[in-house]
């Protein structure tokens, strides 16, 4: 069984904060780049400019991308033969979001309760952790710091099955639109269809963590990926919200199989800074 | 794509009047900041009677939780958040002088009748370019509370931030306007 210390895991959850905080992924600086050339509203093409500039000046400063530096959201793959000593798992992953938002100069944005006191935490804890056990003896840790202003537009519908593609397609597409200009577009958007609830909503914020350009390997949900963009780059809502043909950048669709009698379907939206960070230990 | 214009603080209801929904801005000044929990206090000031702890006058104020500032720099990234959830505090701000509002998405029909009623324009800053626009942010000091952390009240010194006229004081808005022009139905 291999060892692994908790203070590994807790250097490593903090060095991929502050890295995803900084720096944005070259699939989505292409993206942005790309559509920059294509964009035909004059206001949009300026925006989608800002944007860039603002990830190069993020990364070669090492400054935050985005104020917002989020909720902390690990996925972690724990290695079925992998043994945690020297301290507790969850307090280490904590340990590491604590030191990552101070030490990198991140801003604290968890409130400890959420309808009464809402007291901010001082360390951005607690961090929200799924875990899932998997063969090997290895972790994977996959970070996203997840800001509101694009969370607060998901949303979550349980479809009836007669509903069908076309139920999927306009509940997805009503989303995105009607967010309009709130969550920073050109947004992603993360899908989550099966399961059941929390199956859906978890899918969804999966969903948004897969490089742009990359599509569902099952074709018939490549194809709805495709369609489902195309109707919201139709909206002509654009960057900023300001008018343009780029309102996402993506559409990443996961499924999972349900019940007979339902279809869940959540929507998770996310902004262009969609910033996520992974290694394995 | 609008004119390039040059404002600074603090403005007067003319020259916020002339502010069209399109136009490109670089403002120069003091802007306040305050978001969620600031306004709430605000508020609730106002509506016990009692002195605010800031002279809105001709001033802006812009909706951002900045992060810390690394050393060596002014400040941190300060980018804009979601405009709608300062909707109900702002009438009362703009019946007290307050001559615009920099944020992003959406206001509500009560707030744009304020602004037209009192002279007010709503600026959008772009939606996570906080790198960016902490570079035009010259000097930040702390002036309420300070127990709110990110969320207290800050007065910015600032350079040329960058904006748009989003919603102007006669309440054409460009997110009505604008997407429209590019939509295929």
């Amino acid at each position: 069984m291999r060892q692994i210390r908790a203070e590994v895991i807790k250097d490593t959850v903090k060095d991929l904060f502050i890295e995803a905080n900084y720096v944005i992924g070259k699939d989505i600086y292409k993206k942005l780049k790309e559509q920059h050339e294509k964009e035909e509203s004059e206001v949009g093409k300026s925006i989608l400019k800002q944007i860039i500039e603002n990830d190069e000046i993020a990364a070669k400063e090492r400054i935050a991308i985005c104020q917002d530096t989020g909720l902390a959201v690990l996925f972690i793959e724990l290695g079925q033969d992998v043994r945690i000593v020297g301290g507790d798992f969850n307090e280490a992953v904590n340990q590491g979001v604590r030191e990552a938002y101070t030490d990198g100069y991140l801003r604290k944005s968890a409130v400890t309760d959420p309808l009464f006191d809402r007291k901010n935490t001082k360390d951005n804890t607690p961090a929200i952790i799924h875990i899932e056990i998997v063969p090997g003896d290895r972790i994977k840790i996959l970070v996203t710091p997840k800001g509101f202003g694009s969370e607060n537009m998901s949303a979550l519908k349980m479809l009836k099955p007669a509903d069908g593609v076309k139920g999927v397609k306009d509940f997805v597409v009503e989303t995105a639109v009607k967010a309009g200009p709130n969550p920073c577009p050109p947004i992603i958007v993360g899908v989550g269809i099966g399961g059941t609830v929390e199956k859906a909503a978890l899918m969804a914020k999966k969903a948004t963590l897969r490089p742009v350009g990359q599509h569902n390997p099952d074709e018939r949900y490549a194809r709805l990926e495709q369609e489902i963009l195309e109707e919201i780059n139709k909206s002509g809502i654009g960057p900023g919200g300001l008018g343009g043909r780029t309102t996402a950048l993506a559409v990443n669709i996961e499924h999972f199989p349900t019940h007979i009698a339902g279809l869940p379907v959540a929507v998770n939206i996310c902004c262009h800074a969609a910033r996520h960070a992974e290694t394995m230990i | 794509m609008g004119n390039m214009i040059r404002i600074k603080t603090p403005v007067s209801t003319d020259e916020v009047r002339k502010l069209k929904a399109g136009d490109n801005v670089l403002i120069t000044g003091i802007i306040y900041t305050g978001r969620d929990a600031a306004h709430k206090r605000l508020i609730e000031l106002i509506n016990n009677g009692e002195d605010l702890p800031v002279d809105f006058n001709g001033q802006f104020i812009y909706y951002v939780g900045p992060a810390p500032a690394k050393p060596g720099y002014a400040a941190g990234s300060a980018g804009p958040t979601t405009s709608y959830r300062m909707d109900p505090y702002t009438v009362p701000l703009l019946e007290r002088g307050l001559k615009g509002m920099i944020g992003k998405g959406l206001r509500s029909k009560e707030v744009i009748e304020g602004m037209k009623k009192y002279g007010a324009v709503y600026f959008g800053a772009t939606g996570g370019a906080a790198a960016l626009i902490a570079k035009s942010i010259k000097k930040v000091e702390v002036v309420a509370y300070k127990d709110l952390g990110a969320e207290a009240i800050h007065r910015f010194y600032v350079e040329d931030f960058p904006a748009i006229v989003v919603i102007d004081s006669e309440g054409n808005n460009l997110y009505e306007s604008a997407p429209p022009k590019y939509r295929i139905d």
